[in-house]
């Protein structure tokens, strides 16, 4: 879809730049002419505001580490610091908070909608692994930015997610306490985990450089699923898609900024306004609500290196998921079939979340006359999650008899009219 | 107005049902009670947030610290002794007269010794214990919690303060043996907890003439750590109305803006 460039430098100066670093030219390609296919709909507005969450993110960031001492003695007293005697450092820490948990939202509903329209599939591989990659390292990135408050929560989830790998036989133990720099959580991951934090953010911006890149290349996968075959099934990225994005983005800002100024605490834990104490287990260790169904994987296998291994699998298995689905066929849309299990498979996600959240042998509600504890409710719902991957998406494709699809996305926005309409229609 | 506070209490409610809910033993759920800052324009009540203050100087402050506040805290914008006409705490005559009352360790000296002085606003209220085992010794080998964010350190925030303070007096279930130095509280969890009674009808004298009742003392002294937990909450909530407004109208003209740049084109 990169077609030749159109950008013409105008001034004496572009034109002497472009010459020698072409830096307006790919902005120009990128996201000015950049072609887009013209049905997108609001789901694909989350790589914007996903953009803007990185950034934002990096930005409070950056501040808040002005302010913040990687300390045991000092690093709950410097955050209470920050929220009550530096200039706005109550906004700043409310809007890194709540980013964190906002980024997920809109992380989560930037996959549900590559998962529903196959933007995975072929040529897109690359772009979906490098998502994977992405997402990956926010989880590292949330972990470690969790455990800094230094409050019961973030000492004790530090404590229960590094001891998870001690679960790997013989090179556990030694990976754990490398990991710890020492024979605990302590001082010294701590300071590891503050150097870290303050790393990933900007290997999340170099991988998602690539990602936009790789997703240049092929160009945007859109709901009908259908590759662009000319130039009247695209529009150019500016104005149509700056102004969608816009409009999205700044939405999303008013649920972002409703979280931060009033319900700051909403998407937290009190016990993490308690300084951490290594003496005092809290009665339910329970990671952030976007860990939720990973912990609930994790949880739902008897041994312990099972757990850690499924857990871990729970992600890996979108790697090659590319290879997983056999279907021809991209947009779930077109697949009645596929699109009831991505339904459940919503579902069962927000499930594994809530059973995450609640202690094993609580009754779930409803369902607790009949014996159905949140273990039980999270191990039925951990086998579909990988069932989903490993059984009905490759069988699928063979038995699934897919609806019929528009010839070009041109027919799809346009109908079937468009058919006898004269081919010789100029391009906008 | 009443709907965003149903979606709020609804909210809360999933939330709290979604499992937030500490299993550490049974307790009763915090009589509900509606604070002066619930919602979205609200702003502590300074009469209530003073007394509070004098509650916790008189009665709390004798076994809990209030590590993360300075005196000062009190005359900054949005606390309970503040005054337009003195921007700087510091200069604030009631502010310093309360910090006055506090003898504060100071030092070294020129000679390497340290000394006592009369508190200033800057310093830190000073904690009753020199340190934990202190604290301990002191209590029955409970320490007494920091309260510097006590609301927002506990699942049910302020009303669980609140109805803490007001729980005693019950008769303990069958089967609960109340240990020596424990007392039966059913809103705390597992029911014993080490602090005796604090409050009984009348045990302070308030100066603007309100009646110290047990439920009184205990509103006035949540709303003081309210206020202590989330000191700049009056700001942020104005501060919250114009950025949502702002973001409301900006939207607004984006959404118009979209649709004017795609009216020419099907999509």
């Amino acid at each position: 879809m990169s077609g030749p460039s159109t950008y013409e430098p105008k001034t004496g100066f572009t034109k002497w730049l472009d010459a020698r670093l072409p830096v307006v030219r790919l902005g120009w390609d990128s996201f000015v002419d950049f072609p887009t296919p013209r049905n997108l709909n609001y789901w694909y507005t989350f790589g914007g505001i996903l953009t803007v969450c990185l950034m934002i993110q990096i930005i409070t960031g950056i501040v808040l580490a002005m302010h913040y001492v990687p300390h045991i003695d000092h690093a709950f007293a410097s955050v209470q610091r920050i929220d009550r005697d530096v200039n706005y450092g109550w906004l700043v820490r409310s809007i890194h908070a709540v980013g964190a948990s906002m980024f997920f939202l809109a992380v989560y509903m930037h996959i549900f909608r590559g998962l529903y329209y196959g933007s995975y599939k072929a040529p897109r591989e690359l772009l979906w692994i490098l998502g994977v990659v992405i997402y990956l390292l926010m989880m590292a990135a949330a972990f470690l930015g969790y455990v800094l408050p230094w409050g019961q929560m973030s000492y004790w989830g530090a404590m229960v997610i590094t001891n998870l790998l001690g679960a790997f036989p013989i090179v556990g133990g030694p990976i754990t306490e490398w990991l710890w720099g020492g024979f605990s959580v302590g001082n010294a991951t701590l300071n590891r985990f503050f150097s870290l934090h303050y790393l990933i953010p900007f290997l999340i911006a170099g991988v998602v450089g690539l990602h936009v890149w790789a997703l240049h290349v092929p160009g945007n996968n859109n709901p009908t699923g259908i590759e662009v075959k000319s130039n009247r099934d695209t529009l150019p990225f500016h104005p149509y898609y700056t102004s969608k994005d816009g409009f999205a983005i700044v939405l999303f800002m008013v649920i972002f900024a409703f979280f931060v100024f009033y319900w700051p605490d909403a998407l937290g834990h009190s016990d993490n306004f308690i300084p951490a104490d290594p003496l005092v287990t809290p009665a339910l260790i329970v990671p952030e609500w976007y860990l939720l169904p990973f912990y609930a994987i994790l949880r739902a296998v008897p041994d312990k290196l099972g757990g850690v291994l499924l857990m871990f699998g729970a992600i890996g298995i979108l790697f090659v998921l590319p290879w997983l689905d056999t279907s021809k066929v991209r947009s779930m849309r077109y697949r009645p079939l596929a699109r009831w299990f991505f339904g459940f498979f919503v579902l069962a996600c927000l499930g594994l979340g809530w059973a995450g959240a609640e202690l094993p042998d609580t009754p779930v509600p409803g369902l607790g006359a009949i014996g159905v504890d949140f273990l039980l409710m999270g191990r039925v719902l951990t086998v579909y999650y990988f069932a989903y991957f490993l059984v009905i998406l490759p069988i699928l494709g063979f038995v699934e008899k897919p609806s019929e699809r528009p010839a070009s996305i041109e027919e799809s926005v346009l109908g079937s009219s468009s058919k006898s309409a004269p081919a010789a229609v100029p391009a906008e | 107005m009443r709907l965003i506070r149903t979606l709020f209490v609804a909210a809360t409610g999933t939330l709290a049902a979604v499992g937030l809910a500490s299993a550490a033993g049974e307790y009763r759920t915090p009589e509900d009670y509606r604070f002066s800052f619930e919602g979205p324009f609200s702003s502590f009540d300074r009469g209530a947030v003073q007394r509070g203050f004098y509650v916790f100087n008189q009665v709390c402050a004798a076994c809990h610290s209030l590590d993360h506040l300075a005196i000062r805290h009190l005359g900054q914008p949005g606390g309970p002794f503040y005054d337009p006409d003195y921007p700087n705490p510091n200069d604030n005559p009631v502010v310093r007269a309360i910090a006055a009352e506090y003898i504060v360790e100071d030092g070294p000296d020129e000679f390497g010794d340290m000394f006592e002085r009369p508190g200033r606003p800057a310093d830190r209220f000073p904690a009753p214990y020199a340190n934990e085992a202190q604290g301990r010794a002191a209590n029955n080998g409970a320490y007494p919690p920091d309260l510097s964010i006590i609301t927002r350190a506990r699942h049910y925030g302020a009303p669980y303060v609140r109805s803490l303070m007001m729980g005693y007096g019950e008769e303990p279930p069958e089967g609960l043996t109340v240990g020596a130095g424990l007392y039966y509280n059913p809103y705390f969890p597992g029911g014993l907890i080490a602090m005796p009674p604090q409050f009984q009808d009348g045990l302070l004298t308030y100066n603007d003439g309100t009646e110290a009742t047990v439920e009184q003392m205990a509103t006035d002294v949540t709303e003081f750590l309210a206020w202590a937990s989330d000191p700049h909450m009056e700001q942020r909530k104005r501060l919250g109305l114009m950025v949502m407004a702002y973001l409301v109208i900006l939207c607004g003209l984006l959404f118009f803006t979209y649709r004017q740049v795609w009216s020419k084109v099907a999509h």
